[in-house]
């Protein structure tokens, strides 16, 4: 699946479209189909995010997360410090590594 | 310390000016976010991983008490009570508001300090040597003379768009704890028949080609620092390439000139600058170095120090630095507790430095290219109640040069450009090596670790380096061996094929263990490896 995601213009949060609005949390992302180029173009122009783009995401037991490792940290918040974290879907996500 | 004067204090408070109408156009609609970039990348504003990052400039690394606490109510009111102290001696915070970085900037001002080109293709923040005005091995302190070319470089309008970003670091001893010569110009002040003058060294840098640096003049008379200086920037503005970024850098163009015809091309300019008048008048140097005089040193104090807390001793033979001043020592503050994060310092921890660098180093603290904090005027019968007010606060590791002294970027998990995590391996390696004794017994070992190419953790000079990559998806790491960013700089090399997570701090136990095993008396791990060559790593590693 693909969800759609960008940043917060004003506070520079990470946040996730959910098929109507943004949310902060990954796990509100609803699977954007042909129209997201649209979504996009809109949200940009009404100033609601500075940038968004679609990324390759799947359904876990966690909720729904994006593939890539990279937009995982994005959506989840830094592995190293799980007290800034927003209520990560994934609770062993500090533990990847360490 | 220099203290601005008007003309400083006017440019950097009109554009906090400048900068908030910005972005109150920006968020009004009347910037697209292409317009706006560029604007605020030129005051060290960045979209990251997470959020927008903002990269102040700690000029040659050096803050007063009153900076120092700055930084930590910043990281209160603005961002999440934290700072990352980075390899180029500035500081990073990570969960900046776009539309609170104009207040931020304007507190930042009230302590004389900005984050103008903190990003850009201009001449970044000029760093130097940590210990600049307390070693006993520098000629002179080379302070003066970087904050000469930062005057010149700040928004200099020639040099404002260059091909690349532009990295400067002066020093002034023959121990290079700046990484001079893997900068785009590195600059060594010197004594030659009496007179001092600078060493230039340019075409150095790390990144995807490391490159070190070639001599291309031996002596430049300090009243000509700027016109020289000017002179390898207008050739490098003429000639660096401009269709491919990842060969804009002066390093490639030094090196696909040949070193030889880009010092005929900076001299023939130079010769043109002589009539050009655009040197500092002397006064002016005289007036800047008044501001780097040394502080008031008290005479006849004891050098002799109790070393009875067995606990303190070894702070002080590992983090403790020898100083020019008959009764005073250097006292590194090491941020790589195991299992810290490399670099990184809350609020309170700021606030302590602080409040020590007032009360123990004649108000002055200085950031290091290893994500350190040195006191550099430290009277050794403080010594000991300095570390206790440092031990209680979490800052009195005493691993200074040793393998858990880790230099780190922030990697995949701030970072938008990195391919893997840089921390979490920082972690698990300070954390498989936790042991003081285990540590020194390994002596000096710089470590240091990329999350990507572009190699912020300086991976090419480490004695063991890291480099992190992507593999179809998944982090890789790479193990490099023998670099070096001192004086004996050179470039690691990679052993082979990358490990996983694990395997990587397996990796780096094993090449220690080869060390352990080969090592002649008093070699460092960087000797022995130059001594014996890759081989016997390899063979330990993969055969």
């Amino acid at each position: 699946m693909k969800i759609l995601t960008g940043n917060d213009l004003k506070s520079g949060d990470v946040v996730w479209w959910t098929g109507y609005d943004w949310s902060r949390h990954v796990s509100d992302a609803a699977p954007v189909h042909d129209g997201a180029t649209d979504v996009i173009a809109r949200e940009i122009a009404r100033r609601t995010v500075s940038d968004a783009y679609i990324v390759d995401a799947e359904k876990t037991d966690a909720g729904v997360l994006p593939v890539h490792i990279k937009e995982k940290i994005r959506a989840t918040g830094p592995t190293v410090r799980v007290d800034l974290k927003l209520a990560p879907p994934d609770p062993a996500a500090g533990n990847w590594v360490i | 310390m220099y203290k601005y004067d008007n003309y400083d204090q006017e440019m950097v408070d009109t554009r906090v000016a400048e900068f908030r109408d910005q972005v109150e156009r920006r968020i009004a609609g009347k910037l697209t976010e292409d317009q706006f970039k560029p604007l605020r990348l030129m005051n060290g504003l960045y979209l990251q991983l997470h959020a927008y990052m903002l990269r102040v400039a700690i000029p040659y690394g050096t803050l007063s008490g009153d900076q120092m606490r700055m930084l930590a109510t910043i990281a209160r009111k603005y961002d999440r009570d934290y700072g990352h102290f980075t390899t180029r001696q500035n500081i990073q915070y990570n969960w900046i508001k776009l539309e609170e970085a104009p207040d931020l900037l304007a507190d930042l001002a009230t302590v004389e300090m900005h984050a103008i080109q903190t990003s850009g293709n201009c001449i970044r923040n000029i760093s130097s040597d940590q210990y600049a005005g307390a070693a006993a091995d520098e000629i002179v302190d080379p302070r003066p003379y970087a904050e000469l070319l930062r005057q010149w470089s700040s928004f200099h309008p020639e040099f404002s768009f260059l091909p690349r970003k532009f990295k400067i670091a002066v020093i002034a001893a023959d121990e290079d704890r700046a990484a001079m010569r893997l900068h785009d110009i590195g600059i060594q002040i010197v004594e030659q028949n009496g007179e001092i003058g600078a060493r230039f060294y340019a075409g150095g840098g790390m990144g995807r080609t490391p490159m070190i640096a070639p001599l291309i003049r031996d002596f430049v008379s300090v009243d000509e620092l700027v016109s020289y200086s000017e002179a390898i920037l207008r050739v490098y503005n003429r000639h660096g390439r401009r269709d491919n970024k990842y060969k804009a850098r002066i390093k490639i163009l030094v090196h696909e000139m040949g070193a030889e015809e880009f010092i005929r091309q900076v001299e023939e300019e130079f010769a043109h600058l002589k009539g050009e008048n655009i040197d500092a008048p002397a006064a002016e140097l005289e007036r800047i170095k008044g501001y780097f005089a040394d502080p008031a040193f008290e005479d006849g104090l004891a050098d002799e120090i109790d070393r009875s807390d067995p606990d303190f001793a070894v702070w002080l033979d590992q983090n403790v630095h020898a100083h020019k001043q008959p009764g005073y020592a250097i006292a590194v503050i090491s941020l790589k507790p195991v299992g810290g994060i490399p670099g990184d310092a809350s609020s309170a921890q700021m606030d302590l430095m602080a409040d020590l660098a007032e009360r123990y180093s004649f108000d002055e603290c200085r950031v290091t290219h290893s994500q350190n904090i040195v006191l550099p005027h430290v009277r050794k019968q403080d010594l000991y109640t300095l570390w206790q007010q440092l031990d209680e606060a979490g800052l009195a590791t005493p691993n200074l040069d040793l393998v858990s002294d880790i230099i780190a970027c922030p990697g995949l998990d701030y970072c938008s450009l990195a391919n893997a995590r840089s921390i979490p391996v920082a972690q698990k390696i300070a954390q498989r090596f936790s042991d003081i004794g285990r540590q020194k017994e390994l002596g000096e070992l710089k470590l240091k670790i990329s999350g990507c190419i572009n190699a912020c953790g300086h991976h090419h000079a480490g004695h063991i380096g890291i480099l992190g990559v992507d593999r179809r998806g998944t982090e890789n790491y790479q193990l490099l061996l023998g670099g070096s960013g001192e004086e004996d700089v050179s470039l690691a090399k990679i052993t082979g094929p990358g490990f996983d997570e694990d395997g990587i701090v397996d990796a780096v136990e094993k090449v220690t263990d080869v060390y352990l095993a080969q090592r002649d008396e008093g070699e460092r791990f960087l000797d022995t490896y130059r001594r014996l060559g890759i081989d016997p790593f390899k063979e330990a590693l993969y055969g």
